[in-house]
């Protein structure tokens, strides 16, 4: 336990010391594209067979069914983003975290309804990865995971330790490890996961379709909206960079 | 003159001066954004014009008011100061003709959801971001989406970018243009074939 704590630390020293680079910085290298292409490509096929035409089942779902779920997922997320609130000195999100977690899971019915965002409360979703970057920890490379998508070498290291050490649901389900009680297995975890996936895939079916019918190069375009959200997500500002035009501007 | 080739000279007439019409839109951006929008959705769901009317109408919208020039040039990168005069004008035929046809596809993607202007921000001098959303629908969640409005001359104010919920459409452009540029030892010519590839489909 001690040498894999050790490990995991390691890993992020190297991460932070020769990772550091501006997070505005959003054309990151490939770190091999060629394999990335190839897995992007299976990835399209993974789509266009089996989660498309859930997505597109689920869609016809009525409403609160599918509201029910999309709360019922984010209010598992909150558990991981509680603990990364606190580590990047959020407190007050932390605060919103914690509380909308409690009120959806007790009042909501298992996190099923979402009173807590009646009541104001913000759930918004962190990850290590989020974490790191504002460290000042970059993206270090993209390249893409078969069925889970694009990622970066900050961001897939961040989702390692995450699973491993800072998600309870994770640590309950995935790892099936006791705590207060309360135990799961993989399979809880899998279906969870594949939930969201479902539910996220059915909210954005037209810009999916969009996307695909409007890209010349849909992995590259696929990259930039990723690494685009990825920026946003961690300066947690919507604001675009003004430089960006350039001496077009004069 | 026969009363035939009378109506017929008149009807050319009207025609050619309904085409040559602009509209002229509001030089606030809040407001220019906002008619904007009502003119290409009250186009897009009319029921009573054919799919190709649809698409004329919004080239000419775009046309007039999407400063379509600077944005093939934006798209382009570094490379367009390396690339001959020659060269770029015909990089830019292409890259007008692929924007037209993508934006076309686009709005007509979206022209079913409800769109609302809800505030605008100046940047500076040249820039304001007029913020709009697409309200929630059975479809899909509210969708945030700001418009970066070029407003150097503040009498014709000129669309530059559309930022969907934090992402920038030029920027996402201008990244898989460089990346067929890079996959092409930043030959122009690869890219302008893709575009024309683009427009042919």
């Amino acid at each position: 336990m001690v040498f894999k704590n050790l490990k995991i630390f390691i890993i992020l020293l190297i991460l932070t010391t020769f990772g550091t680079s501006s997070v505005l910085a959003e054309t990151e290298k490939e770190c091999f594209e060629k394999i990335s292409r190839g897995i992007f490509k299976f990835n399209q096929g993974f789509d266009n067979l089996i989660l498309e035409p859930i997505a597109k089942g689920y869609n016809k779902l009525p409403e609160p069914i599918k509201n029910g779920t999309g709360n019922f997922t984010s209010n598992i997320a909150t558990l991981l983003s509680i603990p990364n609130h606190l580590l990047q000195g959020e407190l007050n999100l932390a605060g919103h975290a914690t509380g909308s977690f409690l009120i959806n899971s007790t009042v909501g019915i298992l996190g099923l309804g979402n009173p807590a965002g009646a009541l104001g409360l913000k759930n918004q979703k962190e990850d290590l990865g989020q974490t790191l970057g504002t460290y000042g920890v970059g993206g270090g490379c993209y390249f893409v995971l078969p069925i889970l998508g694009p990622t970066t070498l900050r961001d897939s290291v961040g989702m390692v330790v995450d699973n491993n050490y800072l998600d309870t649901f994770a640590r309950i389900t995935w790892h099936e490890k006791e705590i207060k009680n309360l135990s799961g297995s993989k399979i809880d975890y899998v279906g969870v996961k594949a939930a969201t996936a479902v539910d996220f895939r059915g909210d954005n079916m037209t810009n999916f379709e969009s996307l695909e019918k409007n890209s010349i190069d849909i992995y590259a375009a696929t990259k930039s909206l990723y690494l685009q959200n990825r920026s946003k997500k961690i300066k947690n500002s919507t604001d675009s960079n003004e430089d960006d035009w350039g001496d077009l501007d004069k | 003159m026969n009363l035939k080739k009378f109506f017929s000279v008149i009807f050319i007439l009207l025609l050619n001066n309904n085409v040559a019409n602009s509209v002229t839109y509001n030089s606030n951006p809040k407001i220019f954004v906002e008619e904007l929008i009502q003119d290409a959705v009250k186009t897009l769901s009319d029921n009573s014009i054919s799919q190709e009317e649809k698409n004329l109408t919004i080239e000419k919208i775009a046309l007039e008011n999407v400063d379509i020039q600077a944005l093939g040039l934006y798209t382009l990168g570094n490379i367009r100061k390396e690339v001959d005069q020659n060269t770029l004008e015909m990089y830019q035929k292409s890259f007008q003709k692929y924007f037209l046809k993508s934006l076309t596809s686009r709005l007509t993607d979206y022209s079913s959801q409800k769109f609302e202007v809800v505030d605008s921000i100046q940047k500076s001098s040249n820039y304001t971001i007029v913020n709009s959303k697409i309200a929630e629908s059975v479809k899909s969640p509210e969708i945030k989406i700001d418009w970066r409005v070029y407003t150097k001359n503040p009498d014709k104010p000129l669309i530059r970018d559309l930022i969907v919920e934090g992402l920038s459409l030029a920027r996402t452009q201008k990244e898989e243009f460089a990346s067929i540029l890079q996959t092409n030892n930043n030959d122009i010519n690869a890219l302008i074939q893709k575009l024309e590839k683009f427009i042919e489909n």
